[in-house]
């Protein structure tokens, strides 16, 4: 997928505009982040379970070469075949491959982030495949020919009239003629025509949750259904995962599986969760002749070892940007890539560079909601700091700034000076500000009051001067 | 593509080993790991699922019901009765797709006359399947399918209504307990090719965030628990 963060101010501004996003956006603020907190508050061992969670990914991590072995020849065994693939392209050559082995013409997809970072269902339309998504949000976006909008709820920047409109226009050629309003019939015309794409499927194609080493096995987590009918109708299944998917055992399954949905929706649990090990057995009545597991790095193992380790505990719940005041401002699409919100901000400059995504670490207030509610406890804010510093370090950040810092280090080592300053400049300020109590346009900040209005100081003085007054340090009772 | 795949493999496990600045996991960091990997460690207990049987079995009934499944829980020989009973109340036809379980075939269908019942796998026109279940999980009202000769997984899938017969014995705390089973009957290396956990009726949030059921699996789910 061609990135547009570098235009993320551009996009920012168009989303604002947008009052059919911003509608979506509203739902969004009481929907998915209040089902968490009921869920979290249905379990008291929450918080417990997150630390276990966290303890399970970097003990993961730290020997994730193993893990890895371990799941490749558990799947071998059971008859499966695990593929390495290291670049986003390896893993386009080796799913297109496999597809044209089999003589593929459509292939039913179940949603896979990573499948839209290797930019997948295009290259497979330039081999003649067609790549049917099957998750109704992906369906629809699909059909509009956009990207997703939010990891777990694809189409979640929409409106059902939207969704409406998009159908009529599509399905019309199938005999649905009439515009549908109530969101059961639009659920219902979708299963109409996607049962049928799912039986006329050659090959399925799904991502993972999770590899689990003890079993080889590969584990899908929906609400819909769609990954499972994916996985067992087709001859063929693709499993198509990064190499952090990987964990130990079943058991540590357990603990993740009660944080993911829970963080995710707020359900108790998804409604579908499945372990598939290997292709059909011998007896069985249905299931695929071949299971294929693509593994993909895609630069991820240069991050292990670096500061920036702890974005590989992600396990895509989603629950930092449902919680994220900027993500609920502006949604997925500003953010210019496949991951939107926090992780997006810290995935993305990883996954495709900080000269392009720099825009995107600096799109947070720092406010720290996204951390507080992280199933893996992954530090968001200081990662994304991390990203601002290396940004700063290879002189990416825009002139203005760097001056400004500039300046700032100046006064900030002459004391003196400094306060000289900022008592002139506080006193100034109350002094034109006392009548409104702030100001809607200021000399030198015209970046900040196009948009806002910046507050006059209130009469008493700089912090410094009201430190002082109120008798400095003191020892601690 | 074996040759060229080799080398990628290669190439990303020695990337992870160089950022891990280590080699190959070795002597007693490796047998460590592979204790761990061996004799899995649970994790924190949820405990409102750790009770005597008969109330795991209510907790069970109580999670299904709110994920919207309907439960019944009626005497073996009532549940044939009961699935015919089910199908007439929700104006579904009398016929259905059955699992080849010996298990299941112990429930007396032959005195529902009017059922019909094919056994085999779900095809695209099946309206109704019925299947048996490996175990039910308390915790949360979660059903558990594992594929094989007697359950293909198209019956999960498929059918519009999906109607599962569960042995109260059947019904345990949590996943921990689903993973002892499986490694007891299938053998710590083999697990079949699918197990389908199941918490009620196949949904969908993606249109404005309002769930709405029968996405792409079934729309109803009935379970009927007996107690053998």
């Amino acid at each position: 997928m061609q990135s547009t963060s570098r235009n993320f101010h551009h996009n920012v501004e168009d989303a604002l505009a947008n009052p059919n996003l911003q509608d979506s956006l509203a739902k969004l603020k009481v929907g998915f982040s209040e089902r968490r907190r009921q869920a979290v508050e249905r379990l008291p061992e929450f918080e417990a379970l997150r630390d276990a969670a966290r303890d399970i990914k970097n003990h993961t991590l730290a020997n994730l070469d193993f893990y890895l072995e371990e799941f490749e020849r558990k799947v071998t065994a059971l008859g499966g075949h695990v593929h390495w693939a290291p670049t986003a392209a390896d893993a386009r050559r080796i799913i297109t491959e496999l597809c044209l082995s089999v003589g593929a013409r459509t292939i039913a997809k179940s949603k896979s982030m990573i499948s839209e970072e290797i930019g997948i269902n295009d290259h497979l339309e330039a081999q003649g495949i067609a790549p049917i998504e099957t998750d109704l949000g992906e369906y629809i976006i699909q059909l509009r020919r956009e990207p997703p909008s939010h990891i777990i709820a694809p189409a979640v920047h929409l409106t059902k009239d939207q969704v409406a409109d998009t159908f009529l226009e599509h399905h019309r050629a199938l005999g649905f003629t009439q515009r549908l309003t109530e969101r059961s019939d639009l659920v219902a015309e979708a299963r109409h025509v996607l049962r049928q794409k799912f039986l006329d499927a050659d090959v399925g194609l799904t991502g993972a949750n999770f590899l689990v080493a003890e079993t080889g096995s590969s584990m899908l987590v929906t609400n819909e259904g769609n990954a499972d009918l994916s996985n067992t109708l087709p001859r063929m299944h693709i499993v198509l995962a990064s190499i952090e998917k990987v964990i130990p055992t079943l058991e540590d399954a357990a603990v993740l599986l009660r944080v993911l949905a829970r963080s995710a929706t707020g359900q108790e649990s998804s409604v579908y969760t499945t372990l598939n090990t290997g292709p059909k057995r011998s007896g069985d009545l249905d299931g695929p002749s071949q299971y294929h597991v693509v593994i993909l790095d895609n630069g991820r193992s240069s991050v292990l070892g670096t500061d920036m380790q702890e974005m590989l505990r992600c396990i895509r719940c989603g629950a930092c940007m449902n919680h994220c005041p900027v993500y609920g401002a502006i949604g997925g699409h500003a953010y210019g890539w496949v991951y939107p919100g926090p992780i997006g901000a810290v995935l993305t400059p990883q996954l495709i560079g900080v000269e392009e995504a720099s825009n995107l670490p600096n799109a947070s207030t720092f406010c720290g909601r996204c951390e507080s509610v992280c199933p893996v406890r992954i530090p968001l804010p200081k990662l994304m700091r991390h990203w601002r510093e290396r940004e700063f370090e290879r002189h990416l950040t825009p002139k203005a700034v760097r001056q400004g810092l500039a300046l700032w280090s100046f006064l900030a080592q002459r004391p003196k000076l400094y306060r000289l300053l900022t008592g002139w400049t506080n006193r100034t300020l109350a002094l034109f500000g006392r009548g409104e109590g702030r100001f809607r346009a200021l000399p030198l900040a015209s970046g900040w009051t196009r948009f806002r209005d910046f507050p006059a100081p209130e009469s008493g003085g700089t912090f410094h001067a009201q430190w002082a007054r109120h008798g400095g340090a003191r020892p601690r009772p | 593509m074996s040759a060229t795949n080799g080398g990628a493999r290669t190439q990303i496990l020695n990337g992870i080993r160089r950022s891990l600045r280590r080699g190959e996991l070795a002597g007693p960091a490796r047998e460590s790991v592979a204790a761990r990997l061996n004799a899995p460690l649970r994790g924190p207990l949820v405990g409102r699922a750790q009770l005597p049987q008969p109330e795991k079995v209510a907790l069970f009934c109580q999670w299904a019901e709110i994920n919207n499944a309907t439960v019944a829980r009626v005497a073996a020989g009532e549940v044939a009765g009961e699935v015919a009973a089910y199908l007439v109340r929700n104006n579904l036809p009398a016929e259905a797709a059955m699992a080849p379980s010996p298990l299941l075939d112990r429930y007396g269908w032959s005195g529902q006359k009017l059922l019909t019942l094919r056994r085999g796998r779900g095809e695209g026109r099946d309206q109704v399947s019925i299947t048996g279940a490996f175990a039910g999980i308390a915790e949360t009202g979660t059903l558990v399918m594992v594929s094989g000769a007697d359950h293909p997984v198209s019956l999960n899938l498929l059918p519009d209504t999906h109607i599962v017969v569960l042995r109260e014995e059947d019904v345990v705390a949590g996943y921990e307990e689903v993973w002892a089973r499986l490694r007891e009957r299938y053998g710590k290396d083999a697990l079949p090719r699918t197990v389908n956990t199941i918490t009620g009726p196949s949904r969908t949030g993606d249109i404005e965030q309002a769930m709405e059921l029968g996405a792409h699996g079934p729309r109803r789910m009935h379970i009927v628990v007996v107690p053998e």
